[in-house]
């Protein structure tokens, strides 16, 4: 039956498969009349159907080049593709990449054509003017020159139940403007019986990435990372402090729920479970489908001592279209790739992309579109997201993040937050954990970047 | 009594040798080289810039707290999934072995689960045990039991643990299966006639004469516990809440395909592989002298 030499070999088999880390094969280009182009993204349905629906109008409205869009998974999953095809020689003409990869992006230095660079070169004409200041501030390098084409960004705002602002005696058209009235109207909530008054997805781009974006202050040091690789995280600064300690005091007081991380917290919220709810305004359209009660939008509140001028602007989310270099690409595949990325900077395509999806315009012009055709008035609170992320001139703290392996350091702060909810830990202790371990990251980044 | 194979030509052999050669250098030989090859290494995400380290990435990763806290969480969940997994299977087969009605039918149900890929079952599980969706979650909730695994490591930890071993009953069940029905019945008979009860005849006939199954599901629910419960953690809890449900194995995926630190990831492995051989050969060292092969 079973011997030893069996054994051993699926003992051995298991090991080594743990070593296997799966390189992605590149997919085939025919040589025919069309440029054909590769172009990889992480959007699932129904977001990556109404994507490949822009694709395959752009691939019908002329007859040089032909887009092929393929879903590699969640957007670290098509990161991860695009470098193991990149390390293979076989990176894709574009690819869909993460706001928080932008960092690592920008270091991969000659895995990377800049879209300011591809368009000089192919004469295409490009304004990088054209774009929300938050959102080309969030792409530029640190000469302002745009990197990525932006593409669909989103931000941080609030939703909340109309229903339960009525029962719990709430004003439901004067939602709570500043983190004091939202405590206030916490407790008036759960005093009407709301087991979760408030909730947060993205703890951390929520409440971290956009709380500095607001309230002016540095999330780290050399202007987010925008100056350079030796950026040292600031979130242990008194602004961050305060507010991690409030939300782990309304967790003990039943006022507010930590419902788990990135964007599991979103069902909490359609379901009318949780009374508020600070995510992405993508959410909006899965609310429409999903909630049955009264909600509207709102701006994220803000605390008034750490904001004397007032609240500035949020930061973006979402992602950007990155072109990549393989060793035998050529001219016509740039020019093919310029062509297409002319023709998704069109204000009615960002328009139309951001009407069906809420995502937010990335342009001026695809807003004043918006607005022309009467969007925001048939559809009250969808223009608070872009409306949030244009109401102030972007200063250094509010452009947005550019530090290394971001998604681990917001993972690291995620766990932190779970010991702090668990009453293992302070916000002074989570906070200065989290400083410590996240500039280990980033020191290892610098360290793997340099030169 | 063994049979010599003899071959005419001295090629053959290693011609037909040849294929299994090549399977294991390109598909388990050449991948380990790698990992090793890239543990000593400092590189960026995409391979452009790659510096010599030395044992770097090694003494980065043992003198990280949070390595060890999940070097010993590792080690509480595979204990405890692999007793979990082996005494409840061999308690069912034990069962099942018995003459009773519907036998069949019980054996098979039981070999379900076995069917389900990690992060299929890992579902399942958050519709019973989530507290917001999970029908067990709730009712735990309603009877006023504060149950949300999303925050507190210990049921978390409980939760991965039964999912993981739930997964591997029915693997084990089979196997205690086919070594109970291999016991011969006139050797049961003898001891009952002598007057053995039913448990002495399992402890002195039964388990004894199980113990090469025993020990080969020792081995492989190990192996399993180490490294194929991945899908059902990274489905259930991602590791937290915090780091309380982080093994090993989801930690070389989070820092090699999440954070693209691939040397990191990559000691890690080779740590992991040293502790997988230096386990395997301490079981076959020592507790196989006390297994009866027939």
């Amino acid at each position: 039956m079973l011997t030893r030499r069996k054994l051993a070999l699926l003992t051995g088999a298991a090991t080594t498969s743990a070593l296997l880390f799966a390189a992605a094969l590149p997919g085939t280009a025919l040589a025919q009349q069309k440029t054909m182009i590769d172009f990889w993204h992480g959007l699932p349905q129904p977001l990556g159907g109404q994507l490949e629906q822009i694709v395959k109008d752009f691939n019908d409205s002329q007859q040089t080049v032909q887009v092929n869009a393929s879903y590699k998974g969640s957007y670290p999953e098509t990161m991860q593709a695009a470098i193991a095809a990149f390390r293979a020689g076989n990176a894709p003409h574009i690819v869909q990449m993460f706001e928080v990869g932008t960092a690592t992006m920008m270091a991969a230095g000659p895995a990377v054509k800049p879209v300011y660079q591809l368009m000089q070169e192919t004469g295409a004409s490009f304004d990088p003017d054209a774009y929300i200041p938050a959102v080309k501030g969030y792409y530029s390098s640190k000469d302002g020159k745009m990197m990525a084409l932006p593409f669909n960004s989103s931000t941080t705002i609030m939703f909340y139940n109309k229903d339960a602002f009525q029962k719990a005696g709430l004003d439901p058209n004067k939602p709570p403007a500043t983190w004091p009235e939202m405590i206030e109207a916490t407790k008036k909530l759960k005093a009407s019986g709301s087991t979760c008054p408030l909730t947060t997805s993205w703890p951390v781009w929520a409440q971290f990435e956009q709380l500095g974006a607001i309230h002016n202050t540095p999330f780290a040091t050399q202007q987010n990372g925008f100056g350079g690789l030796n950026a040292e995280l600031k979130i242990n600064a008194p602004l961050y402090v305060k507010h991690v300690q409030t939300l782990i005091d309304m967790q003990k007081d039943g006022l507010f729920k930590y419902g788990g991380r990135d964007n599991k917290p979103d069902a909490l919220f359609p379901s009318g479970e949780c009374a508020m709810i600070h995510g992405s305004s993508g959410l909006r359209s899965r609310i429409i489908k999903e909630a049955n009660f009264a909600w509207g939008a709102a701006p994220l509140p803000y605390w008034p001592e750490f904001a004397k001028d007032g609240p500035k602007n949020s930061i973006i989310g979402g992602a950007a279209f990155w072109v990549m270099t393989a060793p035998k690409r050529t001219p016509a595949e740039y020019k093919a790739v310029s062509q297409f990325f002319s023709y998704l900077a069109r204000p009615e395509v960002d328009a139309k992309w951001h009407m069906d999806t809420g995502y937010v315009p990335v342009t001026m012009k695809g807003y004043e579109l918006a607005k022309s055709q009467g969007y925001y008035e048939k559809n009250p609170g969808a223009d608070v997201p872009a409306a949030q992320l244009t109401r102030t001139p972007t200063t250094e703290n509010s452009m947005g993040l550019r530090l290394g392996n971001l998604p681990e350091i917001r993972n690291i702060i995620q766990e932190e937050l779970e010991k702090a909810f668990q009453g293992q830990q302070d916000a002074r202790q989570a906070l200065d954990a989290s400083v410590k371990r996240g500039n280990a990251v980033l020191r290892n980044f610098e360290r793997a970047n340099k030169g | 009594m063994q049979r010599r194979v003899t071959f005419d030509s001295r090629l053959l052999p290693y011609l037909l040798l040849a294929p299994q050669v090549a399977v294991t250098l390109v598909f388990f030989i050449w991948p380990a080289a790698q990992a090793v090859w890239q543990s000593v290494h400092l590189q960026d995400a995409f391979g452009i810039r790659s510096e010599f380290v030395w044992f770097e990435n090694f003494t980065y990763v043992l003198s990280d707290p949070n390595y060890l806290d999940t070097l010993q969480t590792t080690v509480i969940f595979s204990v405890a999934v692999t007793v979990l997994a082996m005494g409840v299977a061999l308690l069912l087969a034990v069962l099942a072995d018995s003459k009773i009605k519907g036998a069949s039918a019980y054996k098979t149900l039981l070999i379900w689960p076995y069917a389900l890929a990690p992060a299929v079952a890992a579902v399942l599980w958050m519709f019973i045990f989530n507290p917001d969706i999970g029908s067990f979650g709730r009712a735990l909730r309603a009877m006023g039991y504060d149950w949300d695994y999303r925050l507190n490591g210990g049921q978390a930890l409980l939760m991965v643990i039964l999912a993981a071993s739930w997964k591997q009953v029915s693997y084990n069940f089979i196997f205690f299966l086919a070594g109970l029905q291999a016991i011969p019945r006139s050797v049961m008979e003898a001891a009952s006639i002598d007057g053995a009860g039913p448990v002495r005849r399992f402890w002195t006939i039964t388990f004894p004469l199980l113990s090469p199954t025993t020990f080969f599901l020792l081995v492989v629910d190990m192996v399993y516990a180490f490294f194929e419960t991945f899908g059902t953690i990274h489905a259930l809890t991602q590791g937290g809440p915090g780091k309380a449900t982080e093994t090993l194995i989801f930690r070389v995926y989070q820092d090699g395909v999440v954070n693209n630190d691939l040397g990191g990831s990559s000691a890690q492995s080779v740590i992991l592989m040293v502790i997988v051989i230096a386990l395997t050969a301490v079981q076959f060292r020592f507790v196989e002298r006390k297994v009866h092969y027939s």
